[in-house]
């Protein structure tokens, strides 16, 4: 197993090596100046001559490439001309808001999604079936965006006044204030230090800062403001999961240790559960793992249309302002987390299915 | 009882008949059994008609203003849809859709959306196919360091999420509809470069592409005639669910505001340009999206029963 995790981490050196080439290459291929594009008016030869050199922009191509792979290597993924601050600083304080949000709309697909596939297969053609599929169909063809504005117009509008109701837009109402778990719980964390910075991380995600600092109506505000866009997120997912462990499920159902285990007199339930479902795993694996860097891509849309200030809202931002160092360093770290996720999910074979000897 | 007896000749007539049927036949004969599909056929049918007729149909040109028709009409902004039949006064002009924020028949705009929306799929899908068959092709046949910087290539570029590498693509080369396009064909080439480049591997050593080359078949001959043939089964079916994403992700393009550009009829766009106005006139978002969501589970249930028509492994139900 280490061999094999070894030789995979190897051969994803020249894809990592690739990332770097094609997100270096397409933010500086993007049209514009970047002083013009932050700078505006102001923009004069002088001054963005001293922008450019301040930047290093007015270093040649090769040379500009060099120092960006060199500040990779120290984890120094540059400065935003927009923000005026260091991208991991951005990255820390963006992220948690689209993995919180990807995370939600994770769940919603594992514990929708698997249910329903096993409900589907197990009641193979009745109307279950036939409902799960038609939901699974129409699911994988609904345009985010507009699920997303579609939820928002019924919950918010529709449903206003009833217990339904659910915020449109942002992540916690106006008044409402979070404070770090780290400074209620009375924590010495210095700033600089890892630890202080996992724990900003995990203080930015308002549902688990909410749990772990016990504040109550936080915790409610920030569910009610997450479960429109988690939802929306969700639905393709969702709808891929439901679809492919029906199929994994048909397949494992069919096989003769089924119809033995079913002989020897073992419940519907078990059969179902324990023998069947495990196996049916495999598949489901890929899915769930690639599904959450397909969530990533919706994530800038459902950001857009829950105007939350996330990850992909900043991408998308950057790439429009022509923030170069935006572009980079988070199409960068979204590709690695995509590398590394496809690596998990090659792994996992390995202890899912003891058939496969990956060594 | 009675016990029926069938001639021998009526046997082997049957028997040839079998035979004789091609494996378009069969999948005819699969697709058409299975309801999804048919139900898949028929939305697409309706889209392609609508896209054909779209000029007879729409009343009005989709990038009429209202107050530019002849005669001039009072209409409001984002007014709510009017049918006759439906009890709407007959001294309002009829919009069965309603009229968008600049004063435009949103039914014709819709219908002329459907003729862009088709366009959008199968060019994109097309030019996919196209570089993706000839990497592929290139990549299976002369192995070695060809098929090792192809392949490479294509790993970089499945290793972002579609949507952001085309986002970031159209932002380098300029919002815009063909550009959206080209984003998306260019993001959509690995899954083709990956179908054909195994079923190139699987036949090129295989006796009748050896035959071919010791008869003195050329290396075009044998890549596009004897090899190629047998991707085009996975093609079709990739092709038909890649024109479902191309459409899903040039909508989310548009939607961004990086595609089709107003006064452009694309579905996308137009749902774009009316999102802040979901609370006052929510027709203007909910048609388009739904006609975005049709067209693309017409494609999805199209190539999902393509997909099991054409496998091998569900013979025996043809």
């Amino acid at each position: 197993m280490v061999t094999y995790i070894l030789r995979r981490l190897v051969l994803s050196i020249p894809v990592l090596f690739g990332i770097l080439f094609a997100t270096f290459a397409l933010a500086r291929l993007i049209p514009g100046d970047p002083c013009r594009a932050m700078l505006g008016e102001k923009a004069t030869k002088v001054v963005c001559d001293e922008f450019n050199h301040r930047h290093g922009l007015d270093r040649p191509i090769p040379i500009q490439f060099g120092v960006y792979i060199n500040e990779i290597a120290h984890g120094d993924f540059g400065n935003s001309f927009r923000y005026s601050k260091p991208i991991t600083e951005l990255l820390i304080e963006r992220l948690p808001i689209t993995f919180e949000l990807s995370l939600a709309a994770l769940l919603f697909s594992v514990l929708v999604g698997i249910p329903l596939g096993v409900i589907a297969a197990v009641r193979h053609n009745s109307w279950v079936d036939v409902v799960t599929m038609l939901w699974a169909n129409v699911g994988v063809s609904m345009p985010v965006f507009w699920l997303g504005l579609m939820l928002a117009y019924i919950f918010s509008l529709t449903l206003k006044g009833t217990i339904f109701q659910l915020p449109p837009s942002g992540r916690l109402s106006a008044g409402l204030i979070t404070v770090p778990f780290y400074e209620i719980w009375g924590m010495q964390v210095t700033e600089g230090t890892f630890s202080y910075t996992l724990a900003d991380f995990i203080s930015r995600m308002n549902v688990f800062n909410s749990i772990l600092s016990a504040n109550w109506e936080v915790l409610k505000d920030a569910v009610t403001h997450l479960i429109l866009p988690a939802f929306a997120l969700s639905t393709i997912p969702m709808a891929l999961i439901a679809r492919m462990t029906r199929s994994a499920m048909l397949e494992v159902l069919g096989q003769d240790y089924i119809r033995t285990a079913r002989a020897k007199g073992l419940s519907r339930r078990s059969v179902v559960l324990k023998h069947a479902f495990r196996n049916a795993l495999l598949p489901l694996a890929t899915v769930i793992g690639l599904s959450l860097g397909g969530l990533l891509g919706g994530a800038v849309l459902t950001e857009t249309v829950f105007n939350l200030s996330g990850v992909g809202r900043i991408l998308y931002d950057g790439i429009t302002a022509r923030d170069y160092g935006i572009v980079q360093g988070f199409t960068v770290v979204i590709a690695i987390f995509f590398v590394v996720l496809n690596l998990i999910v090659d792994v996992s074979y390995a202890y899912l299915d003891p058939r496969i000897r990956l060594d | 009882m009675t016990t029926q007896t069938v001639s021998p000749k009526k046997l082997d007539a049957e028997a040839l008949s079998l035979d004789s049927v091609s494996l378009w036949q069969i999948t005819r004969r699969r697709l058409l059994r299975r309801k999804s599909s048919v139900v898949g056929m028929v939305i697409l049918a309706i889209l392609i008609l609508i896209a054909l007729t779209a000029q007879w149909l729409a009343p009005y040109s989709p990038t009429l203003s209202m107050l530019d028709a002849d005669p001039p009409q009072k209409v409001e902004k984002r007014s709510s849809p009017c049918i006759y039949a439906l009890g709407c006064p007959k001294d309002q002009p009829q919009h069965i859709m309603g009229t968008d924020g600049n004063l435009r028949d949103e039914f014709s705009r819709m219908l002329y959306g459907a003729r862009l929306s088709l366009m959008i799929g199968f060019s994109t899908v097309t030019f996919a196919i196209i570089i993706g068959t000839v990497l592929g092709a290139l990549g299976g046949y002369f192995g070695g360091w060809i098929d090792n910087v192809i392949m490479r290539v294509m790993d970089v570029l499945l290793a972002f999420p579609s949507l952001l590498l085309a986002i970031a693509i159209v932002t380098v080369i300029g919002p815009g509809l063909i550009n959206a396009l080209l984003a998306i064909g260019i993001v959509s080439i690995p899954a083709y470069a990956r179908v054909v480049r195994g079923s190139v591997l699987s036949v090129r050593e295989m006796d009748y592409v050896s035959a071919t080359r010791a008869l003195g078949g050329n290396t075009f001959e044998i890549l596009f005639k004897r090899i190629l043939p047998n991707a085009l089964t996975p093609l079709i079916v990739q092709g038909t669910l890649g024109i479902a994403s191309a459409i899903l992700d040039a909508a989310a393009l548009s939607f961004l505001g990086l595609g089709a550009q107003p006064p452009t009829p694309e579905w996308g766009s137009m749902l774009g340009a009316e999102r802040n106005q979901v609370f006052t006139a929510p027709h203007l978002v909910f048609y388009p999206g739904l006609a975005i969501m049709l067209t693309v589970l017409a494609f999805n249930l199209l190539g999902d029963g393509l997909r099991d028509a054409l496998d091998p492994r569900l013979a025996h139900t043809s």
